[in-house]
């Protein structure tokens, strides 16, 4: 069998889930190849020749697949299809947005957000928010999968896959393209950082939020997080939320900073290495997962930590 | 224009999901059952579209067992106008829920399908984009704006790192993410009048989808169990065990 892995990228590079993505399709297949659908995508289909394990690396480029317009995806992987017999996608917000769409183009039921591979028709993910996890077996000949990459390890660098252009497809004739606002950060993205600085409802502003939570991520060199609770309080931007209805991370280290512990919230980060929790509460949830808690108020505990790792050369 | 907006009767999100001991699947018995929070969201969007004259007709359709009814009837005294039940006490794969609502939408026509971006059981975030593929619509997820311009709606949608915002034709399928807008709570007058509205209690057989299935559930378990660690006294503590004990800084 063969396995097409579709890459998640911003057409200037490659996102670390599409290597995680590879390792999971290696699980299924000796065969795996690599799509990249963008537009201006020379860098990354170099990125993507890199990862051990690879076989090839097709390219379809068009100004809808630059956009990542969900229907141009799906009409430049049909084609595809027939030649494989599992497509996977890394679960980000591409590919959860275009997964289904194909899936369903091809009468398969796609399988959301697998977290295990337990054989090639049976997978592991996740269901209510996490609290409980269903296996499931699919009876499809043809499978399409988004994949939890933060469940698997990244592959390796050191292959060179041969590089090969193939059709756009028919694009998106009724969607079109109006605008983005990507905010542009220096700090590690969220879904893949080592360290990831997250702060709750306790910051009480914006203001409180910028001044705490960033210098202590910057001295981390960790992206920042924050809760559900203070990103509806408008405390942090929404791209910022951990959790079930945000994103999933699990990074070696995960601080939590005057957050209670919900389980929306917890769903969405109970898979870091070690997590570190500092709350006011001393019944906060929060101290239920926490390697290491440290029951204070954050506005001494902060600039006490910073002055801690500023000690032991941070 | 018409708005058809699916609905899903879930269990509350407030109340913690417990695995059956047998893992056969999560306990449903005398727990509390709602609307699922992201449909509320795609019909109190509906019904502020018909508050601006945006719509002119909000129809809610379930599918589920009797009881579903309910939820039905929460949408209606939200302001939607009638409800389309699929009885059915079998568990509906994504694939054949949007099978079944391409069935209800080739009879009713609507100009816009507006619903919630996944359940909180199965969280599979699939039917959204799933029907509008069978029906050849173009698609919107995650949004957290919509505007409609006469044969035309602009949707901005939460994406990683920020907003996307898209114009599609209409007829079109939209999904509605959390920040889309607050629901609102149904007056007790509302209550009243939305137990005169219509619900057709309709049959899976009514319309020729095949609910056989792709997926077979094996087993349903709890996920692994994160023990509390240890309270460190103050930050200097907290830095040494990071740096020695846990070697992660």
């Amino acid at each position: 069998m063969a396995v097409l892995v579709i890459a998640d990228h911003d057409n200037a590079s490659l996102k670390d889930s599409t290597h995680k993505t590879v390792t999971a399709a290696k699980a299924l297949s000796g065969d795996v190849d690599v799509l990249i659908a963008g537009q201006g995508v020379d860098g990354v289909a170099a990125e993507a020749a890199k990862i051990e394990g690879v076989r090839k690396v097709l390219v379809a480029t068009s100004d809808a697949l630059g956009q990542h317009i969900a229907e141009a995806i799906t009409a430049a992987v049909l084609p595809l299809a027939p030649s494989y017999d599992a497509i996977l996608v890394p679960a980000t917000s591409v590919g959860k947005n275009f997964a289904p769409r194909l899936a369903a183009k091809l009468d398969v039921a796609p399988i959301s957000e697998i977290v295990e591979i337990v054989s090639p028709d049976t997978f592991v993910r996740p269901i209510y928010a996490g609290n409980a996890l269903e296996t499931v077996q699919s009876s499809d000949a043809k499978k399409v999968i988004t994949v939890r990459a933060t469940a698997f390890k990244a592959a390796g660098e050191g292959g060179s896959a041969p590089i090969e252009q193939i059709a756009a497809g028919d694009g998106a004739p009724k969607t079109r393209f109006v605008s983005d606002e990507i905010v542009k950060s220096d700090r590690p993205e969220l879904a893949g950082a080592k360290i990831v600085v997250s702060g709750g409802r306790a910051m009480g502003s914006a203001e409180e939020f910028h001044r705490v939570i960033e210098p202590l991520a910057d001295k981390l060199g960790a992206a920042v997080g924050a809760s559900r609770a203070a990103v509806d309080a408008g405390y942090a931007p929404n791209d910022y939320q951990v959790g079930q209805t945000g994103k999933v991370v699990a990074p070696q280290l995960y601080i939590a900073i005057g957050i209670s512990g919900a389980i929306q919230h917890l769903a969405g980060m109970k898979d870091s290495k070690v997590i570190v929790a500092i709350n006011k509460d001393s019944d906060a949830p929060i101290f239920q997962v926490a390697d290491y808690g440290l029951v204070s108020d954050y506005k001494t505990a902060v600039p006490e930590l910073m002055d801690a790792l500023t000690a032991a050369g941070k | 224009m018409k708005v058809l907006v699916p609905v899903k009767r879930v269990i509350d999100s407030n109340v913690k999901a417990r695995v059956r001991p047998d893992q056969t699947g999560v306990d449903l018995a005398n727990v509390k059952m709602s609307m699922n929070p992201f449909c509320e969201i795609a019909v109190e969007e509906a019904v502020r579209l018909k508050e601006k004259g945006a719509a002119d007709e909000i129809v809610v359709v379930s599918i589920g067992p009797i009881q579903a009814q309910e939820t039905i009837r929460t949408a209606l005294a939200m302001g939607a106008d009638r409800g389309v039940l699929i009885q059915t006490d079998v568990d509906v794969e994504p694939l054949e829920v949007a099978k079944l609502l391409k069935a209800v939408i080739e009879k009713e026509a609507p100009g816009l399908v507006l619903m919630g971006k996944q359940a909180i059981d199965g969280d599979n975030n699939a039917v959204g984009q799933m029907l509008s593929a069978l029906l050849d619509w173009p698609q919107a997820t995650f949004a957290s704006k919509v505007e409609i311009d006469g044969s035309k709606v602009k949707v901005t949608r939460e994406v990683d790192g920020g907003l996307q915002t898209l114009e599609l034709d209409l007829p079109a399928v939209v999904t509605a993410d959390l920040r889309l807008n607050e629901p609102r709570y149904a007056s007790l007058p509302n209550i009243m009048k939305a137990k005169k509205k219509i619900i057709d209690i309709t049959a899976v057989a009514d319309y020729g989808v095949d609910l056989a299935g792709h997926l077979k559930v094996l087993k349903v378990t709890d996920p692994p169990k994160r023990t509390a660690g240890v309270k460190v006294e103050n930050a200097a503590e907290l830095v040494a065990k990071l740096k020695t004990e846990a070697g992660v800084i």
